[in-house]
C-alpha cells in the first residue's frame, strides 16, 4: 500500500535518508525505531510530503507522492498524520478540529459530519470533551483528539511521528490504549515510537533505522528479542536498560 | 476660561464640520490601507519569489517617502498625467497608501508567528494554501495583530491632518482657517487638541482592550 524505493533525502548538505526501501501493507502496523536524528521522522514525512525528496520513489497505493503534484492533496487525504506535538487547532473546539477537514477539504455535509465527529471522540473516550478548547485539555487528551481529527478523514492509514513522545509518563498509557485498539479495528499505521513495549506488543514489523539506513527488520517479536546487527543490539540496550 | 468658553461656542460649529471631514479621511484610508496591506502581506508570504520580491520592492518604496510628499504627489502630479482627483480622495488614497505599508508588516508579522506545526496540521488534513490561510493561520494571527492595529488608528486619526496640505478642510485645516481671521490662536488649537484626544480616547481604550485579549490566550 505504501511503497518507498532507494529514498534520498538532504538538508543542506547534510544526507539523512541515505537510500530507505519499504513497504508498508495493508491492515500492517510498521514500528520505525532508532536513535534521535537517525531520519525516522523524516521518513514520515515524506511519505505524506510535507517533506520533499531529492531522490527515490514513494508510492502510495500505485501514486506517486510529489510534493508539487496536484495528487498531494488526494494523498494527504487518504495518508493522515498524528504529530509529536499534537498540532490542534487551539482556537477551534475539539469537536470542530475533528470536522475541519470532512466538512473544508472533503466538503461532507456539515451535520454528518459532526455526528461522525461526535462518534469518533466517543471511540477516544472524549465524548464529553466536544466543546472543549485544546489548552482545556491534557496533553494525552489533546493526543487523542488529534487521532479523532486523522481518523476523520476516513484514511487509508495513519502516520504516528513519535504520539507520546512530547507526554507525561502517566498519560501515554491512554494514547497508547488508543493506537492499540486502532491496530486491532485493521487500520494500517507507521508509527515512529520509543515505546519498546508498544512495538514489541501491537507492531507487525519494526524498522531499525540508524544514519539514514534501514539497518535491521523484522516481525517486532524477533527483531526486539533477538536482533541480529550489533547496531541494533547496542540500541535496544541502551532504550531498555538506560542505567 | 470664561473667554474660552465663549471662543469655544463659536467656533465649535465650523470645528465640528472639520471633524466629519477629519473621520471620513481617518476611515477610509483605514479600510484601503487595510485591504492592501493584507494583499501585500499575502504576497508576501506566498511564497511565490517574484510576488514576494514584488510586495517587498512596493513595501519599502512607500516607506521611504514621507506622507506629505505622496499626498503631493497624488494631488499635484497626478493631474499632470491626467490622472485628476478631488482633494478627499487623494488624501484616503495617499493615506491609505503609506499605511498599507506598516499594515502589511504587521500582518505578515502576526502570520509568521504562528506555529509552523500548525501549517503541517492543516497540510496534513489535504488543506491547500488558501484554506490554511484562512481557516487556520489568519483566525489566529487576528489575536496576535489586534494590538498594533489599533495604534495604527490612532496614528492614522492624527495623521489625517496631513491631508489638511491638499486643501482638505478638516479639523486641524479649519482651526487654522479660523485662527488666522480672528488671531485667538490658544482658544482655536487648545479646541483642536482636546478635539483630537476626545477622538483618540475610544481608540486608546479599544487597543487597551485588545491587548488584555491578547495577553489571556
Amino acid at each position: 500500500m505504501i511503497e518507498l524505493k532507494d529514498v534520498h533525502k538532504s538538508f543542506g548538505r547534510n544526507e539523512v535518508l541515505k537510500g530507505i526501501s519499504a513497504s508498508v501493507e495493508k491492515a500492517e502496523v510498521v514500528c520505525i525505531i532508532g536513535p534521535s536524528g537517525s531520519g525516522k521522522s523524516t521518513i514520515l514525512r515524506c511519505i505524506n510530503g510535507l517533506e520533499s525528496y531529492d531522490r527515490g520513489d514513494i508510492r502510495v497505493e500505485g501514486t506517486r507522492v510529489a510534493r508539487d503534484g496536484a495528487s498531494i492533496t488526494a494523498i494527504r487525504t487518504q495518508v493522515s498524520m498524528v504529530f509529536q506535538r499534537f498540532n490542534l487547532f487551539p482556537h477551534r473546539t475539539a469537536l470542530e478540529n475533528v470536522i475541519e477537514g470532512p466538512v473544508f477539504v472533503k466538503k461532507e455535509p456539515r451535520a454528518q459530519a459532526v455526528e461522525r465527529g461526535r462518534a469518533l471522540l466517543a471511540q477516544v473516550g472524549l465524548a464529553d470533551k466536544a466543546d472543549a478548547h485544546p489548552p482545556q485539555l491534557s496533553g494525552g487528551q489533546q493526543q487523542r483528539v488529534a487521532i479523532a481529527r486523522a481518523l476523520a478523514m476516513q484514511p487509508k492509514a495513519i502516520l504516528f511521528d513519535e504520539p507520546t513522545s512530547a507526554l507525561d509518563p502517566e498519560l501515554v498509557g491512554e494514547v497508547l490504549a488508543v493506537m492499540r485498539k486502532l491496530a486491532d479495528d485493521g487500520m494500517t499505521m507507521v508509527v515512529v515510537t520509543h515505546e519498546m513495549g508498544f512495538a514489541r506488543e501491537v507492531a507487525d514489523r519494526v524498522l531499525f533505522i540508524d544514519g539514514g539506513i534501514i539497518v535491521e527488520q523484522g516481525p517486532a517479536k524477533g527483531l526486539l528479542n533477538q536482533p541480529q546487527h550489533p547496531r541494533t543490539q547496542d540500541f535496544l540496550r541502551r532504550v531498555l536498560h538506560p542505567l | 476660561m470664561e473667554k474660552f468658553a465663549r471662543d469655544a461656542a463659536e467656533f465649535l460649529p465650523i470645528l465640528l464640520n472639520g471633524v466629519a471631514l477629519t473621520i471620513i479621511v481617518t476611515l477610509g484610508s483605514l479600510l484601503l490601507s487595510t485591504l492592501l496591506g493584507l494583499v501585500w502581506a499575502m504576497m508576501r508570504v506566498s511564497g511565490v519569489a517574484a510576488l514576494s520580491w514584488l510586495s517587498a520592492a512596493f513595501i519599502n518604496l512607500i516607506r521611504g517617502i514621507p506622507i506629505i510628499v505622496l499626498l503631493f504627489y497624488l494631488y499635484f502630479v497626478m493631474p499632470d498625467l491626467g490622472v485628476s482627483m478631488t482633494a478627499l480622495q487623494a488624501a484616503i488614497i495617499g493615506l491609505g497608501v503609506a499605511y498599507s505599508a506598516y499594515q502589511a508588516e504587521n500582518f505578515r508579522a502576526g502570520i509568521e508567528a504562528i506555529d509552523k506545526g500548525q501549517i503541517e496540521a492543516a497540510h496534513s488534513i489535504g488543506m491547500g494554501w488558501w484554506l490554511t490561510m484562512r481557516r487556520v493561520i489568519l483566525p489566529q494571527a487576528v489575536r496576535i495583530v489586534l494590538p498594533p492595529y489599533g495604534n495604527v488608528m490612532i496614528m492614522m486619526l492624527k495623521d489625517s491632518s496631513q491631508a489638511s496640505t491638499i486643501t482638505v478642510a478638516e479639523l486641524a485645516l479649519q482651526g487654522k482657517l479660523i485662527a488666522s481671521s480672528t488671531f485667538k490662536n490658544t482658544s482655536v488649537f487648545t479646541l483642536v487638541a482636546l478635539m483630537y484626544l476626545t477622538m483618540s480616547i475610544p481608540l486608546i481604550l479599544l487597543v487597551r482592550h485588545f491587548e488584555k485579549r491578547a495577553s489571556h490566550r
